[in-house]
């Protein structure tokens, strides 16, 4: 479909123009969950881009050198969510180890990304696309970047918006809502009509 | 337990969107129309009440420390099943809802079923939950749907047959991904006020 577009034009739509929170709604959970504040989403962003790119790449070669050469593709979904499930285990095995400090950061995130549809999304975007090698790392890289650019910008806004009075029925999900469809206007206005 | 209030539950206090807030990546995104949120509720509704049925009649023999695992993969094979049965008998509606068919797989709701309910009740049960949650996803997705369908293209048209259409400029803003964080924020304020006011009241 895409397979040949420029690695340029996979990293802007990884990052702004397919931005995966408000553009494809994948990984709302965290999105509305994680937001609250700054520290704790620079924490499940950091962990996001980590597993995201790690997935990208391990199941890549899981599909392409294992299912294919099999004919298994009918079991994509299954072993996706097995490796990525596995990665996350072992990601938080490895770093607890030899990183403590950033284990305290990331720790209590890296288990919730197991469930974050954001990661499998990225995951079965690359297959559908039909993504080369680089290609895929380069959009589950960008995907993490622009979660994270996004996660980064509501976490200040719900910051400083804590204390605004706003009628007692709109506090908490509908307010972060209502600051979410602003953004997502930014997002779709500005990088929606770039041509690439 | 009565069956018709565990039903009825899963529709009004433990409704999937606005009482436990799972599953919100499909509710926003396949609600462009009602047709593409009739064929993600009867996925999602599908794969729930299977995986309802499964989880609670292995209970007793899934070991309790590795039940989470057993449940995604439980979950994943009948995501697998409707991906195919879509992909080959809907072929427009799977071209319309893309990637969100497997992530199913991912969706809050299914796992969360199974360990809250499923995990703990006998199979008749489990049914009636899946039913009743099944039922309260659907109205959600269908409501918020019906909102930008009719705003976005200025009508509503159910597999083809056109149904009501207003005399407005359509508002492609409503079809655009804006338009679900706008719609869903203002009905869950709506729910909170109606909460609210139903509290005051001492109910």
């Amino acid at each position: 479909m895409v397979a040949d577009a420029s690695l340029f034009q996979i990293f802007m739509d990884g990052v702004f123009i397919k931005n995966f929170l408000v553009i494809q709604f994948l990984g709302l959970c965290s999105f509305v969950g994680v937001t609250k504040d700054t520290k704790s989403a620079a924490g499940m962003s950091g962990a996001v881009i980590f597993v995201m790119t790690l997935a990208a790449t391990v199941s890549f070669l899981i599909y392409n050198f294992v299912l294919i050469p099999l004919k298994l593709e009918f079991l994509d979904l299954i072993s996706f969510i097995v490796v990525i499930a596995a990665l996350v285990q072992l990601v938080e095995f490895v770093v607890r180890k030899n990183v403590p400090s950033l284990y305290r950061s990331l720790g209590i995130y890296l288990p919730l990304i197991t469930t974050n549809c954001a990661v499998l999304g990225v995951v079965l975007l690359n297959v559908l696309n039909e993504y080369s090698f680089i290609q895929s790392v380069v959009f589950g890289a960008s995907a993490g970047l622009g979660y994270t650019i996004v996660m980064l910008m509501m976490s200040g806004i719900r910051e400083r918006t804590t204390l605004v009075n706003v009628p007692s029925s709109m506090r908490g999900l509908p307010h972060a809502f209502l600051i979410a469809t602003m953004l997502s206007m930014a997002f779709v206005n500005y990088f929606g009509v770039i041509p690439l | 337990m009565d069956p018709l209030s565990e039903f009825i539950r899963g529709i009004t206090k433990d409704n999937p969107i606005f009482g436990l807030v799972l599953g919100l990546c499909p509710t926003l995104a396949v609600t462009t129309s009602i047709d593409n949120a009739i064929g993600m509720s009867a996925g999602t509704a599908f794969v729930l009440i299977c995986s309802n049925l499964m989880v609670s009649g292995l209970r007793k023999q899934i070991p309790a420390s590795v039940r989470l695992p057993i449940f995604i993969l439980i979950i994943a094979t009948f995501v697998s099943i409707v991906k195919m049965v879509m992909e080959a008998y809907f072929p427009p509606m799977y071209a319309a809802l893309g990637v969100f068919i497997p992530l199913i797989v991912v969706n809050c709701i299914i796992i969360g079923r199974a360990e809250a309910y499923a995990n703990k009740n006998n199979m008749f049960y489990s049914l009636i939950d899946a039913l009743g949650s099944s039922a309260g996803f659907l109205l959600v997705l269908v409501l918020i749907g019906g909102i930008r369908e009719l705003l976005g293209t200025g009508g509503i048209a159910i597999f083809g047959t056109q149904l009501v259409s207003i005399p407005i400029n359509p508002i492609t803003f409503m079809i655009l991904s804006p338009g679900a964080f706008l719609t869903i924020g203002i009905l869950m304020a709506i729910v909170n006020y109606r909460k609210a006011k139903k509290l005051a009241r001492g109910g």
